[in-house]
């Protein structure tokens, strides 16, 4: 029955991992085509898969796994996808209805510990119940501020010889459940009417516009208007990175023209997106000059930090609609003059510090291949057009700086709870939401080893996904940071030789393995790489590992304040 | 600055624990809570005081809301409306003590509810701030026990907390 109502929801993958508590559910899989099962090696990249499927697709991603320690197994990708807003529906399997409350076999309070990391969760008391269970899960899993959703199933429940009618709800309602659709009209006058009017005006553009499909709104709506546009590291690719009126990402490892852009602006356009510490800075000293517009689904996202002057509850696309429709009918224009000195003024900033102008960082002198070369080398090699997801650390903020993504749904990491091991499942979630796609996996030798058993995974599917791992020999996000502020006390950040041969570790699970320590050979062996379509191809490439992600924000201070090297600092 | 913000939510397993938890994940703090069923056995009605600013309050307000099993809330303290809280209090009563205790239960218009030959049960309705008083009338060293309910609430008017 569950099975069946997963079918008539519409889902084609489930990842998943079996076990004693699900094994009727397991049963039912094996005897259906429909919706297929892709066997994970560990609970956690199951949700991580799901996840990505889900970030790639924009439907919601399904997981299934056992009890107990299936289900824990699972807590780490189900917080990873409700910090970045993500629909996943999580089944887990539980001890049969009786058991329950007395520490049975593999009984873990499933509903209980996933708790604050869900945006809801169902315990099934009737095998009745399944369909319309699964129909509300999958309802709130998508919409409004979209999440993870559990439903804990007790094994009783899933019993193959106890047999009901079966009817799939067609619609549902919940009475106290209205997600917010479209955004007050008076709101959307006011805030057009600031955007016109503003002088140093920026939008700033998160995760909320890809999740909520309105990057094409959103383009449209600043190509009219002639302002600038800054993407948090969740809104990559919402807007087209490559475009003229972007600035690149803000906050902590920003870019400095973007972070400069927002301090000094007047008016702040601010869409689906969540005025998170890793952007604002200290809070107080945030933005001093500007009024704020705050676009958004989620009511408590409104005014959690920062206050917004101009609030605006309702679904990305909607809003940006309205506001696009009054900003065409308006007589009224921008101030040519006030923006196109404000344009001066970055171009300035671009000039003087913008990565994108030229290259800031320094080659190293011991000749090693700088990992920002990495990532532009991938960027031209994939023609920008990839999906790239990734780990969690200095080869994550890289990549966002330096993959300039033209197109939503491409950029695919855990930017809000930041774990590590995402990167490799993720890339098997976004290759199975597009089969002929290029994946690619930016990760490092840290993060990489979190969930390295899935390169079995990769083989199972045939998932042809290409590993990307800047071996810098050291975790090293916490060396940059023991570096600035522990008098580089490495405590902790080495491995001291213990690496493995990761390209004997490739080929041990029948996939390619190619090592890169020569800057010269970096663009042909990346090449390589991709020209092989059909296979796993992990390029570990020895990185210079002194290197630090700059600019970085100088704690404690306000969005302008940044170290631009290891020396200079604004 | 305090608020009683009551809560009419789906009356589920379950339920309560998320607006419990929710307010130990973020911090909050709750000063008392009382739930029981309404007239309708589906929904269930939650009364819970806090302390915090504005922006605390409309934080919590906010993120109530956002709880799939909350139908509808309101902060009872933006507008006119009436709190009761009932308290059983425990204490001893022997000899001269008895007559000056009943004096204080007549001037609280609360009602002695148990009686034994050192001690009264004191039923005491009314609000917080009035149960506080009359404790400290009393004096901790005739207090054995004392239990409070925790604040009920409704609004004054024609304003109605439903479906
Ligand atoms: C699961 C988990 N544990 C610990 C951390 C803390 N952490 C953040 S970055 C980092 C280092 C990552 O090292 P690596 O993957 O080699 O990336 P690098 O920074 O070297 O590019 C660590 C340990 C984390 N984000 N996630
Ligand atoms: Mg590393």
């Amino acid at each position: 029955m569950l099975i069946r109502a997963l079918h008539d929801e519409g889902v084609e993958y489930v990842f998943g991992y079996p076990g004693g508590a699900a094994l009727h559910i397991y049963d039912a899989i094996f005897r259906q085509q429909e919706v297929k099962h892709i066997l994970v090696r560990h609970e956690q990249a199951a949700t991580h898969a799901a996840d990505a499927y889900s970030r790639a697709t924009g439907q919601v991603g399904t997981v299934l796994v056992t009890s107990g320690p299936g289900a824990t197994n699972a807590i780490t990708g189900i917080a990873t996808a409700y910090m970045d807003s993500i629909p996943m529906v999580v089944i887990s399997g539980q001890v049969v209805s009786e058991r329950i409350g007395e520490d049975a076999f593999q009984e873990t309070d499933m509903v209980g510990v996933s708790r604050p990391i869900v945006k809801h969760s169902f315990m099934v008391r009737d095998q009745r119940d399944i369909p319309e269970i699964v129909k509300k899960a999958y309802y709130i899993a998508a919409t409004g501020r979209p999440g993870p959703v559990v439903i804990d199933v007790p094994k009783d429940i899933t019993n193959p010889f106890d047999t009901f009618p079966y009817e799939y709800p067609e619609k549902v309602k919940i009475r106290s459940y209205t997600p917010a659709t479209r955004g007050h009209a008076g709101q959307i006058k006011k805030a057009v009417q600031l955007l016109i009017e503003a002088k140093r005006p920026v939008i700033y553009a998160g995760g909320g516009v890809v999740q909520g499909n309105g990057s094409e709104l959103l383009t449209e709506l600043a190509r009219k208007l002639n302002y600038p546009v800054t993407n948090t590291l969740m809104g990559l690719g919402a807007y087209p990175g490559t475009d003229r009126q972007f600035v690149g990402m803000l906050g902590m490892h920003g870019t400095y023209e973007a972070n400069m852009v927002m301090h000094h602006a007047d008016a702040i356009l601010a869409v689906g997106a969540r005025f998170d510490d890793r952007v604002t800075n200290a809070v107080n000293k945030f933005c001093p000059n500007a009024k704020i517009i705050h676009i958004d689904v989620d009511p408590a996202s409104i005014s959690k930090t920062v206050t917004a002057d101009i609030p605006i509850v309702g679904a990305v696309d909607s809003v940006l609609t309205d506001m696009l429709a009054l900003v065409n009918e308006s007589d009224e224009v921008p101030d040519a003059g006030a923006i196109k000195n404000w344009w001066q003024q970055i171009e300035e900033w671009r000039d003087n510090h913008g990565i994108y102008v030229a290259p800031r960082y320094q080659q190293a002198e011991s000749g090693k291949i700088m990992p920002q070369d990495v990532i532009k080398t991938l960027h031209e090699v994939t023609k920008g057009d990839a999906y790239v997801t990734s780990d969690v650390g200095q080869h994550q903020m890289f990549a966002a700086q330096y993959y300039l993504f033209d197109k939503p749904r491409r950029w695919i990491n855990s930017g809000g709870l930041g774990t590590m091991g995402f990167g490799l499942p993720a890339a098997m979630g976004a290759q199975m939401a597009d089969r002929d796609a290029v994946v690619a996996c930016v990760t490092g030798e840290g993060s990489i080893q979190m969930c390295i058993q899935e390169l079995a995974t990769c083989t199972q599917y045939h998932l042809p996904i290409k590993i990307i791992c800047l071996n810098n020999q050291a975790l090293g996000m916490v060396k940059q940071w023991q570096d600035m502020q522990y008098g580089s006390r490495y405590s902790e950040s080495l491995y001291e030789d213990s690496l493995p041969d990761f390209v004997k570790l490739a080929e041990a699970y029948g996939h390619v393995g190619i090592r890169v320590t020569k800057k010269e050979e970096l663009k042909a062996k990346m090449e390589e790489c991709f020209a092989m379509k059909d296979r796993v191809v992990f390029m570990d490439i020895a990185v210079d590992n002194s290197e630090h992600v700059y600019p970085m924000q100088i704690a404690g201070a306000s969005m302008r304040d940044m170290w631009l090297s290891k020396t200079e600092r604004t | 600055m305090r608020r009683i913000i009551s809560v009419l939510m789906e009356n589920e397993p379950g339920s309560l624990s998320r607006v419990v938890g929710l307010f130990s994940q973020r911090g909050y703090n709750i000063e008392s809570l009382t739930v029981a069923p309404t007239e309708d056995e589906t929904l269930s009605r939650l009364t819970l005081t806090t302390i915090g600013d504005d922006h605390k309050i409309e934080q919590i307000t906010k993120h109530l809301n956002k709880l799939i099993d909350v139908v509808k809330l309101v902060d009872l303290t933006e507008g006119a409306h009436i709190e009761r809280e009932v308290m059983l209090i425990k204490v001893k009563a022997a000899g001269a003590q008895r007559a000056e205790i009943k004096r204080c239960v007549d001037i609280f218009r609360g009602q002695i509810v148990d009686v034994t030959a050192s001690l009264y049960i004191i039923q005491i309705t009314g609000t917080s701030d009035k149960l506080d008083a009359f404790l400290q009338a009393v004096g901790d060293a005739s207090i054995l026990e004392v239990v409070r309910s925790g604040v009920s609430g409704i609004a004054r008017g024609e304003k109605v907390l439903s479906l």
